[in-house]
């Protein structure tokens, strides 16, 4: 068990620096960021200006490893736009994204659990129609649009929640809303196919003959099988949640990391980009070690080979 | 063996084979019975026209600037005016124009990007599923590397830096999402590699690109099918999303994205400035996905009779 | 004294796409305490729905209807879904099922699925329960039963967890048992194992009985009466002795007629023309897995083949026996190509397999595997799968090709009006002989047969083992044929090699080996196989 955590551990920070590996040369090789920075009118001479100044002149497994150093002593450079440390920066912002991600996940646990149960335990009823109705929509429903059209309705034609800003859970409402929203549909799918299948399973069976029904049959063997795989997959929705939350956070103006990823991105910031994109991936890959863990710690068929 | 024999004889009689249908003609039966694909496949059509004429539906030059007609309400709001019937944006552009014109770029980034991811998730699933050992522990490290990756955010990083152009989103949104593709082909392709008409083949002498192509290729191409039409739907949301943050397609250009961002300085005195452009893409990726839903019920009891 | 079980002119349709499946018609039984009443028949004759409707198992489509379905005198339709499942469904009928790799939850274990029923019943308290766990464990032959009750399914054999699905369902002391297909799923020498555990028990606790099977001898053996059902009717019924041998149903007679025996006669002739050439020649071969868990885990080494040598002669049929893990279906493989032996040497016709080009093997050796459903190319039509192996040899054009294909349809008793068939269009003895047809068309030396008939219904199996023979006088094929069955190994091979833990343990002509076993394990498998004859004293000498 230990060792199976070591591994999955030692895999996941593989997994992150890989990523920073393939953010850094896409950032850099794609394209010149010299220019980038002094924008597409700029002289020559000022992108070379820039190029020497921000030492971008060197060649690219030096900038890499010099930045690699520097994460691993927990310095991610100095962002080109703030002139502050770049871990700075981030620090001051990911409290208010942290927030917005759990509530979302929340909003998507409340919403996509119960009805995708619903759903399964009553398959071709009105409310396992409405459920896909749900997902469909809600897939299809272009996130951004769905946080103006949610202003439009609960702030501005019925005020009850603020427009923008986020001085108070009031003003976390929506976004959360927004946010979690977009996880519904791959979540609520899971819970229903994942549920009617372990209905249908054979050790189901054998509890029924047992004289197992309704809810304890459910909550006996059935609640825990089905859950396995739904534990992975929001998993993977907080882990993107914290990337998501670019949209979200420039409709709503809550100054966290999404907002700061899009300012660094219009203002070629590219420290600042780099560092958001590991610590996202990161986050990514932590949230999967810990569901990983979870599952073993539920699934004998994991945890004792 | 099948979980449960509840004794139903699921192939036919000994004696009875010229009544059952083939899987085309059980495949045609099926999909005229689907209310969800033809709802969706509908949708499609209509759009797909709407692309394919716009020059001849659209009522005006979508970039036609007129300063005597700048923000006029659409036709049912006092003040409309029947020549431009869903009103004008802030440059006296006709929005019925510039929406139909719209259906142009989301249905060519949609296509391109989820082609470009085709290929890419495709190659590697069937890799990954028919040769095994590492070929597949590096595809299926890759594949945990991408899926870490923050896409958007790398998205919009690469758009700014590269230049925004129709090809750079279309190359980009494509890149980015390959990953459910390989995810199902690779089990598919698992999943047939084991069973006996493979070995058949390769009693017979097949070599492997014999049996990719000739056997396993065509049992993948529903599967691909389907999640061909979910892209469709996640690169459409995808570019809108770029253009509505400014990194995607770029004015003048009509992305309804782009609209959306142009309209929502207005939206709480003219709301269907954003209103209208997000319906148009509801629709058009509803539809999308309402076929890719229809086409997995329709093709999901795969070939094997269980 | 009230009939156990009374169960008259019971109807149940199902509700499917296509239309309504009456799935099984005016059936009527009957069972007393202590009676053990066996059902049979082939798949789709409404056997298993029977028992299903009796636990309230059936699927929701289905609809029943009886003119009495009485259990201990009480009507079971009176009965709502809760009062059923609280006061019959486990304490006065327990059920058992085919399969037991995942009959059992595989999250929790098997001491907490044991004891949960009479915990949650409040018949028992949890540590009552636990003890009464442990003596039945101990009672259906687990070893270590204390320690047994914190393992989970997953570390236990199948026959394993099908025992702990007996004992589990004792737990309750029901007064019905139902046993449905117990032990399709398992070796033949653990079926033999269980299906005694079961009489035993019955016995002991003078409960009823039903077990259901395809296998007529097998639940002739150990019922007292016998019902044969045929596409949902009940054909014949009647005791076990005169359902067997004096069978008044054509059908029954058919079924019985199907079943491979060892006491027959072989409908086997002696080889059409055999030469001691050896077509295929395996010598010292092993092979050697390596498995790791996970991308780090220790590295662990399996000894598939250890050391095998087999020759098959030109005209023979050499039956290569032995039960699931043996290592048969491996030696399988690397006699066609498909995987390399670690060290050792195959040769077909003395030319070493190993530098055959591999279009060239198909001319020598082809083979037909056990799943029909998956043996075929669910996108391709008839026409195509047969003549691919021509395909890939480039041999010909698609006129010769064609005829080839007819030509090999024919050979197999398929009509032609098939040809642009597909898979999905044909039912499993079908699809069996259009493997079979693609194994011909290539005209090779040898065929390899993969278990080729254990997936199929008695009676087509049966077929399929007279058209194997048909071909095997027609066309002088030499066959190797791998199966578990030792009635099959009568009534068809020349020779027969018994398989063990990856090594030939006994090898010789099929009549010497048949009748005079040298190895304990070849006479553990002859014994597991059921026996039977007409009225013959055969089952009586067994008993």
């Amino acid at each position: 068990m230990l060792r199976y955590i070591a591994l999955r551990g030692l895999l996941a920070l593989l997994v992150a620096f890989t990523v920073s590996l393939a953010a850094f040369l896409l950032l850099n090789v794609a394209a010149d960021p010299a220019q980038a920075i002094a924008g597409e009118d700029a002289t020559p001479d000022v992108v070379e200006a820039i190029r020497a100044r921000y030492g971008l002149d060197r060649p690219l497994s030096v900038r890499y490893f010099d930045w690699l150093g520097g994460v691993l002593q927990g310095d991610f450079g100095e962002s080109y736009y703030w002139h502050k440390p770049v871990a700075e920066l981030v620090a001051d912002r990911a409290d208010e994204t942290i927030t917005l991600a759990l509530s979302a996940l929340a909003v998507t646990i409340l919403i996509a659990i119960p009805l995708g149960a619903l759903a399964a335990l009553n398959p071709n009823s009105w409310i396992d129609r409405f459920a896909l109705g749900v997902a469909v929509s809600a897939q299809a429903v272009p996130n951004f649009w769905l946080g103006l059209i949610m202003i439009i309705l609960f702030a501005v034609m019925v005020p009850i929640f603020p427009v923008s800003g986020d001085d108070t859970w009031m003003h976390f409402v929506l976004p959360a809303f927004v946010l979690g929203a977009s996880s519904v549909p791959a979540v609520m799918r899971l819970t229903r196919t994942g549920l009617i299948e372990v209905m249908g399973a054979d050790y189901v069976r054998t509890a029924r003959s047992k004289g197992f029904r309704g809810w304890q049959l459910l909550r006996r063997h059935a609640m825990r099988n089905a859950l396995l795989p739904v534990i992975s997959v929001l998993a993977v929705q907080l882990g993107q949640k914290f990337g998501g939350s670019v949209i979200t956070e420039s409709i709503f103006a809550i100054n966290g990391l999404g907002r700061l990823a899009l300012e660094s991105i219009l203002g070629a910031d590219i420290p600042t980009v780099q560092m958001l994109i590991f610590v996202f991936a990161i986050v990514f890959v932590a949230m999967n070690l810990l569901a990983d863990i979870l599952n073993a710690a539920l699934d004998p068929r994991i945890r004792i080979g | 063996m099948t979980s449960t024999d509840f004794s139903i004889p699921v192939t036919p009689a000994e004696d009875g084979a010229e009544t059952a249908l083939t899987p085309g003609q059980i495949f045609r039966q099926r999909l005229f019975g689907h209310t969800g694909f033809l709802i969706g496949a509908g949708l499609i059509l209509i759009i797909v026209v709407i692309a394919i004429f716009a020059p001849l539906i659209a009522p005006h030059d979508p970039f036609a600037q007129s300063l005597s007609a700048r923000m006029l309400p659409p036709v049912w709001v006092e003040g409309g005016n029947w020549d431009y019937l869903l009103g004008t944006d802030q440059n006296g552009r006709d929005y019925l124009s510039r929406l139909i014109y719209g259906t142009r770029v989301s249905i060519t980034i949609g296509l391109g990007a989820a082609t470009v991811g085709l290929l890419i998730g495709v190659t590697l699933g069937v890799i990954a599923g028919y040769f095994g050992g590492w070929a597949d522990h590096a595809i299926s490290f890759l594949l945990t590397a991408q899926l870490a990756l923050p896409g958007l955010l790398l998205a919009m990083a690469l758009v700014f830096i590269i230049g925004p152009s129709i090809w750079v989103v279309i190359g980009i949104v494509g890149v980015l999402h390959w990953t459910y593709y390989l995810v199902v082909t690779r089990a598919a392709t698992q999943r047939i590699r084991s069973q006996d008409f493979v070995a058949a083949a390769a009693a017979s002498g097949a070599s492997p690109r014999q049996i990719i192509w000739h056997e396993i290729m065509p049992n993948l191409l529903s599967a691909i099918i389907v999640i061909f039409t979910f892209e469709l739907g996640i690169a459409i949301l995808a570019e809108s999303s770029l253009s509505f943050l400014g990194v995607g397609i770029q004015p003048p250009t009509p992305s309804w994205g782009l609209m959306i961002a142009e309209g929502k300085q207005a939206m709480f005195y003219r709301p269907w400035l954003v209103i209208l452009p997000g319906i148009c893409l509801f629709l058009l990726v509803i539809g999308a996905n309402l076929m890719g839903d229809g086409l997995r019920d329709i093709t999901s009891p795969e070939g094997r009779n269980e | 004294m009230t009939r156990l079980l009374d169960i008259q002119n019971l109807d149940i349709s199902l509700a499917l796409p296509g239309g309504m499946l009456h799935a099984v018609k005016d059936v009527s039984l009957t069972l007393d305490r202590g009676e053990a009443l066996g059902i049979v028949g082939e798949s789709g004759s409404g056997k298993s729905m029977t028992a299903l409707a009796l636990m309230r198992l059936l699927p929701r489509s289905a609809r029943l209807k009886a003119a009495r379905l009485a259990f201990d005198g009480q009507d079971l339709p009176d009965l709502d879904d809760r009062t059923f499942a609280a006061t019959i469904a486990g304490p006065r009928i327990g059920m058992i099922f085919q399969e037991p790799m995942t009959s059992l939850n595989p999250v929790y274990t098997i001491g907490r699925q044991m004891t949960e029923a009479a915990i949650a019943r409040g018949l028992l308290s949890a540590s009552a329960a636990r003890k009464k766990a442990v003596d039945l464990l101990d009672r259906v032959g687990i070893p270590d039963p204390e320690g047994r009750m914190g393992q989970f399914p997953h570390q236990m054999s199948g026959g394993q967890r099908q025992r702990v699905m007996i004992a589990m369902t004792l737990m309750l002391d029901p007064d019905l048992l139902i046993a449905d297909e117990p032990t399709t799923a398992l070796d033949v020498t653990v079926q033999a194992q269980i299906l005694d555990l079961l009489d035993d028990l019955r016995r002991e606790r003078q409960m009823g009985l039903i077990l259901i099977s395809h296998d007529l001898a097998v639940v002739a053996e150990r019922t007292d009466k016998v019902a044969v059902m045929y596409a949902g009717e009940l054909v014949e019924q009647g005791p076990a002795k005169q359902v067997m041998f004096a069978p008044q149903h054509d059908y029954t007679r058919m079924l019985l007629d199907s079943i491979p025996r060892l006491d027959g006669e072989p409908a086997h002739v002696a080889p059409v023309r055999k030469t001691d050439d050896e077509v295929i020649a395996a010598r010292d071969i092993t092979r050697l897995f390596t498995s790791r868990k996970g991308l780090f885990g220790p590295r662990r080494e399996i000894r598939a083949l250890d050391g095998v040598s087999l020759s098959v002669k030109r005209g023979e049929t050499l039956a290569l026996i032995g039960e699931s893990g043996s290592g048969k279906s491996t030696l399988a493989r690397i006699l066609l190509g498909l995987d390399q032996p670690s060290s050792g040497e195959v040769s077909m016709l003395g030319r070493p397999l190993a530098e055959l080009p591999a279009t060239e093997r198909a001319r020598f050796v082809q083979p037909v595997f056990q799943d029909p459903y998956t043996s075929l190319n669910p996108r391709r039509r008839l026409s195509e799968i047969i003549a691919r192996p021509l395909v890939l040899r480039r041999e010909g054009d698609s006129g010769s090709r064609l005829a080839a294909v007819k030509e090999a349809m024919e050979h197999v008793r398929l009509p032609a009006r098939l040809l642009h068939a597909y898979p999905s269009q044909l039912s499993g003895g079908q699809r069996q002989r259009v493997a079979i047809a693609r194994a011909l068309v290539t005209r090779p030396e040898a065929l390899i047969c993969d278990e080729p008939t254990s997936a199929l219904d008695v009676s087509v199996q049966a077929q399929i083992l007279k058209l194997l023979e048909d071909l095997r006088r027609e066309m002088g094929l030499t066959t190797l044929l791998i199966t578990h069955d030792m009635a099959v190994v009568h009534e068809t091979a020349d020779r027969v090699a018994v398989m063990y833990q990856g090594r030939i343990v006994e090898e010789g002509t099929a009549a010497d080996v048949l009748s005079n076993p040298t190895n304990d394990y070849t006479a553990r498998l002859l014994a597991a196989a059921p026996r039977f004859g007409d009225g013959a004293p055969v089952t009586e000498d067994a008993r």
